[in-house]
This record gives structure tokens, sequence and C-alpha cells, in this order.
């Protein structure tokens, strides 16, 4: 990193000429802490394919774009507005975010357990400054990540949930983010904060969509602190619209005997890359990360992942899968750290790739690095086309070949679709799939 | 259009490669309506190409003669048109498909055809009653039909999904290719009798198989004798009782 050539981020100088209407503007703190983020932004420039984390995925494109802060407040939708994942008598509690602003007028939030608070970010700056403060102190080793600085600087609304020490929240939590363009290239950075206390449990759907092919900058920043005892399951569809950038980072810290699922399934967007990083740091926490990833045409989707086993007998489970057609380019980074004193930790990762095209390309690369003695740790990556002999077989039996392709896709990622505990959600995500399939090339090979 | 009911399958001359090594090198046969044909033969002796070749399997090069179904260029069909249009093989090998329901995959399967014979589609229920009334003796339990295709089953599972899906599928040329291979007594009775039962005089059927013992259960009209990538002898069903006491040496030579 010494002799990086920094490329600076023109992006970066529409701060000072937004930094004054930023929620929150009146607290010294954070006015301090927008400004410490924003130099930081400018010294380390926008992480270049020189940096071992950001190899495989060029963010060029973002310099190649004049995006403007999207403003905030509140632009009419149309009867068009997407609908989230979640099916219309599921949504008890939806957030929707237009352009990373909250909109009050499209969110419902239904009759909460004592104990459970459900608030806009910006509200939150507003009415609990103090308490969003200790959530926002940067986690471990993003001190030097630019992008996160970015959002830092620019954050202007989000999601701030804190669910009370026992309880259980029955119906999943869904947000809504809608990119929707009118005209000029937005870009929007909103922080979600997610505090799990101890033997808690909840689930947050959190789907991604674009409205029109213009082109924004969707970049979503999440915290999540899951207490002793406590199980978060969080998922996500990345539907945004073709010309959109989606820059997501989650940071997850588990304490004893917690839990973190994640799901994530990518779809949408010209480029993308969800990275999630997981310190299980107490006895017997647990993570299982799953994810599917469909692209075609140009599209670059990137799924980055790191889950530290800071502590003994800690667990974690991970599995991708992804189906890349056209000249569709996909990258799994996934580092698993066991510590020296996390003995007798439990991990697995697995990448598959599907390519329907020749001129399809994954990226796979595990990254082990382990520090204790007594461990189990293990992973694998593949990548191949349909098998010949289970298409001849379906087709044998007289179904069509594009139909046969397609049972054989749906089966590839059914494993990681049947992930999801949420019934109502696996059939929105199938759903979603098979949408995908029945696309303009119908899932096939040219 | 019709072959005649001496003429169902013609295969004339038929030369096959694979990988630019000739298998095959001259068959002729023809099987017609309401027939059973066995073809035996040694390993290598191109009894598989034969059958793949048939179904349409992709990576076989026919180099020279021609294959007529109905009075139709087989050859010039994609596999789902040969299927639906009633041509089945059961596989020597099935294949394992992680993921696919038995049942949906048997469902997509029966409609394709529907489909193409401009019949309604089945719903499930239908679809359920169907398979309860096809399975007969197969001894195919329900909880069989919900596992992924192929995957866990045994040999002999392997073999009897493939008779229930020849019942369901009611092809009018059915290719066996080593249905009796890799099942005990019991279970080569089992798979017999639901080859037996879908006999008929509508239906022309081929058995490949390495041994004679197939042919106890099932009798064949005709027993052709493959060596070499031809039908080096033909004969009725006393020829596959002195292949089994002789050997193929003796016989095909």
């Amino acid at each position: 990193m010494s002799a990086e050539p920094i490329r600076p981020l023109p992006y970066a100088e529409r701060f000072a000429a937004v930094a004054a209407g930023l929620p929150g503007r009146s607290l010294p703190w954070l006015a301090e802490l927008r400004a410490e983020s924003i130099a930081r932004v400018t010294a380390l420039g926008l992480p270049t394919p020189r940096l071992e984390r950001w190899k495989y995925t060029n963010l060029n494109p973002l310099l190649a774009t004049d995006f403007v802060p999207a403003p905030g407040g509140g632009q009419s939708l149309g009867s068009a507005a997407p609908s989230g994942l979640l099916p219309a008598e599921r949504t008890a509690h939806r957030l929707v975010f237009v352009n990373g602003a909250l909109r009050r007028d499209l969110s419902r939030i239904g009759a909460l357990p004592a104990g459970v608070a459900l608030v806009g970010f910006a509200e939150a700056l507003t009415d609990d400054p103090e308490g969003l403060a200790s959530l926002l102190t940067p986690t471990a080793g993003t001190e030097d990540d630019a992008l996160v600085a970015l959002n830092t600087a620019f954050m202007a609304d989000g999601c701030v949930l804190r669910l009370g020490r026992g309880v259980a929240l029955d119906e999943p939590i869904e947000l809504l983010f809608i990119g929707a363009p009118n005209g000029a290239a937005v870009a929007f950075h909103p922080r979600n904060l997610i505090v799990a206390d101890p033997g808690s449990r909840a689930t947050v759907v959190e789907t991604h969509v674009g409205m029109g092919s213009g082109v924004y900058w969707s970049h979503p920043v999440c915290g999540v602190t899951i207490g002793d005892g406590a199980v978060l399951t969080h998922l996500k569809l990345l539907d945004d619209g073709p010309r959109a950038f989606h820059i997501a980072r989650t940071d997850v810290r588990v304490a004893a005997r917690g839990r973190y699922d994640s799901f994530v399934l990518t779809t949408g967007g010209a480029v993308s890359r969800d990275e999630i990083a997981v310190a299980l740091d107490g006895e017997d926490a647990e993570c299982r990360l799953t994810g599917g990833y469909l692209a075609r045409g140009r599209q670059h989707v990137d799924n980055t992942t790191e889950i530290v086993h800071a502590k003994p007998r800690t667990v974690s489970r991970e599995v991708y899968k992804g189906v890349l057609d056209d000249r569709a380019r996909g990258v799994f980074q996934g580092r698993i750290v066991v510590a020296e004193d996390a003995q007798k930790s439990d991990g697995h990762q697995l990448n598959k790739t599907l390519l329907l095209s020749d001129h399809a390309e994954i990226d796979s690369k595990p990254q082990l690095e382990i520090y204790a003695d007594d461990v189990k740790c293990s992973h694998g990556a593949t990548a191949g086309e349909l098998e010949e002999d289970a298409l001849f077989y379906l087709r044998s039996r007289g179904i069509a070949e594009s139909a046969a392709r397609r049972l054989l896709i749906e089966a590839f990622l059914g494993d990681v679709i049947e992930t999801v505990a949420d019934a109502g959600a696996q059939a929105a995500l199938a759903r979603r799939v098979g949408a995908w399939l029945g696309g303009p090339d119908g899932g096939r090979a040219p | 259009m019709n072959g005649g009911t001496n003429g169902m399958l013609e295969i004339r001359n038929l030369h096959v490669a694979v990988d630019g090594k000739p298998i095959l090198n001259g068959i002729d046969l023809t099987v017609g309506a309401g027939e059973v044909h066995a073809i035996m033969g040694p390993n290598g002796s191109g009894k598989s190409t034969l059958a793949y070749v048939l179904a349409g399997r992709p990576g076989y090069e026919v180099t020279a003669g021609s294959v007529l179904y109905d009075g139709r260029d087989l050859l010039a069909m994609s596999p789902e048109e040969r299927a639906r249009n009633g041509v089945f093989l059961a596989f020597q090998y099935p294949v394992e498909i992680p993921g696919v329901g038995t049942t949906s995959f048997l469902k997509s399967a029966v409609n394709a055809v529907r489909r193409h014979r401009g019949l309604p589609e089945f719903d499930a229920m239908e679809f359920l009653k169907l398979v309860r009334e096809k399975r007969g003796l197969l001894k195919i339990e329900d909880e069989m039909l919900r596992r992924s295709l192929n995957v866990g089953f045994s040999g002999g599972e392997k073999k009897r999904n493939e008779i229930l899906q020849m019942a369901l599928l009611e092809p009018r040329l059915a290719v066996l290719d080593e249905t009796d291979s890799g099942l005990d007594i019991d279970a080569l009775r089992i798979v017999a009798d639901g080859i037996n039962a879908l006999r008929g005089p509508e239906r022309a059927m081929l058995l490949i198989t390495h041994y004679q013992r197939l042919l106890d259960y099932v009798q064949p009209d005709r027993v052709h004798v493959l060596a070499g990538g031809r039908i080096s002898r033909s004969g009725g069903k006393d020829l596959a009782l002195q292949l089994e006491k002789d050997g193929y040496a003796e016989v095909a030579a």
C-alpha cells in the first residue's frame, strides 16, 4: 500500500457544498467525525485493484460518472413504486427509502413489542444523538477503508434498530431501498445500525431496487452488534437498476452464543459489491453467510466476506453459489481467520459457479489464515458448465432444452434458496430467480 | 409416413464414430410394431452406442447410413422431439440430478409429451393419481418420489424408476440399455414384470443386454448378436441360450 498512487474521487469535493445540509449539523462531534472522514477519503483515494481486497473489482467506472449527493425530501414515485421482497400481508414493519432518504409517507411501522426501537437514522440523530454516537465508532479494520469513510462523511439517513434484552420479534422488519435517479446520477450513503441485545431475536429483510434505468450509486454501510445468545437473520435482495452501482459493507460483531445468519441474492446492478465482515467475538458464537448471484450481459458482481474466529468454539458456515451468463463477471473472496486462542473453532466455506457462456468469468479466492492448532476449517470452490449428461437425461424424457437448462439452474441454486427459513421470503426469492431465468436471454447460453 | 408394421424402426448401414473413432460399422436392423428384439454382445461391441444414437445423445457422429422411425428421419430430430414422438431410452446409468425432485421431473416429462400430443396437461392431483396407477408392481414408494432424481437411489431403485418413466411416457419404441445389469434376482423379476406389462401390439422394444438371464423373463421375438460394431448373427430366442452356453467368441465369430 505504501507506494500506491492515490486515485482521488472528485465526488468527495462535493462534501463542502452539502455538509451544511446534512443531518446532525449542530452536533460538534459529528461535524468533526465527518470532517475527519472526508479528509481520510482525500488521503486514501478510491481503492485500486492494487489493493488485495480490490484486486478483482475495478472502481474506475465510478470515477467516470459525475455523481451528485442525492437530495433528501419527497419526490413522487407515481404508481409504479416497486414493492419489497415480502408479500403485502407480511409487511407489518416496513421502512422505505428513496435515494437513501427515509420516506415516512411510504413506510409503516406496526405495533412493536416493548424494548424494540425502530427509527430512521436522521430521526435518531435528532432524538438520541448520544446513543447513536456510541454506535458510530468505526469497526476495527475499517479505519483505512476510504469507502466506509466516504459513507461516514455523507451519511444522511438509514435505519436504526435496537432490540432490547430477550425480545423476540415475530414479524420481519423490511427495509426497502429504492434508487430513483431523476435525471442526475445520484449517490446515496445509507447508514444502517442494528443492535440486538442479549437473547433477542429478529429478522431484517433488505431489498434494493431501482426505478427506471438511470445511473445511481447506492452505497450503504451497516453495523450489526449481536449480544450474548441473540440471533439476527439478515436477508438481502440486491436487485438494483441495470446501470446502478451498489457498493455495500456490513460489519458484524457477534458475542458469545450469538448468531448472525446472512443471505444475499444479487440479481441487479451494473457493478455490485457486497462486503460482509463478521467478528465471532465470543465463545460459541456462530455465523452463516449464504449467497446467490445471477448475472448476465456485462454485469459485475462481487461478494467479499471476512470471518474472524476470535474466540474458542466459534462456528462459521459459508455457501455462495452463482450463475453467470454472457460476459458477466463474478468475484468471490472469502477470508477466514482463526485467531490463536479460538481453539475448537469450526469453519467451512464453499463457492460454486455455473458458467453459461464461454465469456463469463469467476474469480474465486478463498483465504484461510489459521493461527490455532485445534480447529476444523475447510473450503472448496468449483466453476463449470451445466452437466451435459444431466441435460441429455432430461431432454430424453421430452423436456425442451431451454426448460431442462432452467430446471438444472434452479436446482443448482435451490440449496442456497432453501436455507431461507422465512417461507414467504424464500418463495419470493425463488420467484426472483425464476423471473431472471425467464428474462430476455432465458438463462441460456448463446 | 408409415413404414408398415414391419418397419417402425429401420436402421440401414449405420456407421457411428465417437471422437473420430468408429464404433458402429454398418448396422442393419428392422423392428416392427409389437416386436421385442434383443441385442446381445460382448463389452465394447457398440451396444450402448447404438442405444444412445437412437435417443440422440450429443457427441455421436453418424458417418454413414440412416435410421427411419415410422418412416421419418430419426437422426434429424432433437432428443426431446424423439421422446415426444414416442422414443424412450431406459438408461444403463440413470443420471443423478440433485435438486430436481423426482415427482416434479416426472410431471414435467409427462406434460411435455402430453402437450406435444395435444392433450391437456395434468395438474398435481391428476398426476399423482397417474403415478399411483402406473407404478403398479414396481415397488416405488412415495418416499422415493420425494427425493431428488436418482440421488441416493440404489441400483435397483434407479432401474425401477426408469421403468416407471417408461410406463408414464407410454413410448412406441422403447430401448432398454442393460436394464438388467446390477440387479439381484428379485429386482430383476420386478423390472422384467414391469417390461412385460408394457408389451403390446403398438409398441416395439429393443432389449440391450450382455447376459441372457433377462431373456428368461422377457421373451424376445428376435435375438441379434453385435460384435465389432456390426450385427454378426440373428436368430430366434434360442440364439440367446446358445450364446450363454457357448460364449460370444464361439457364436458370434
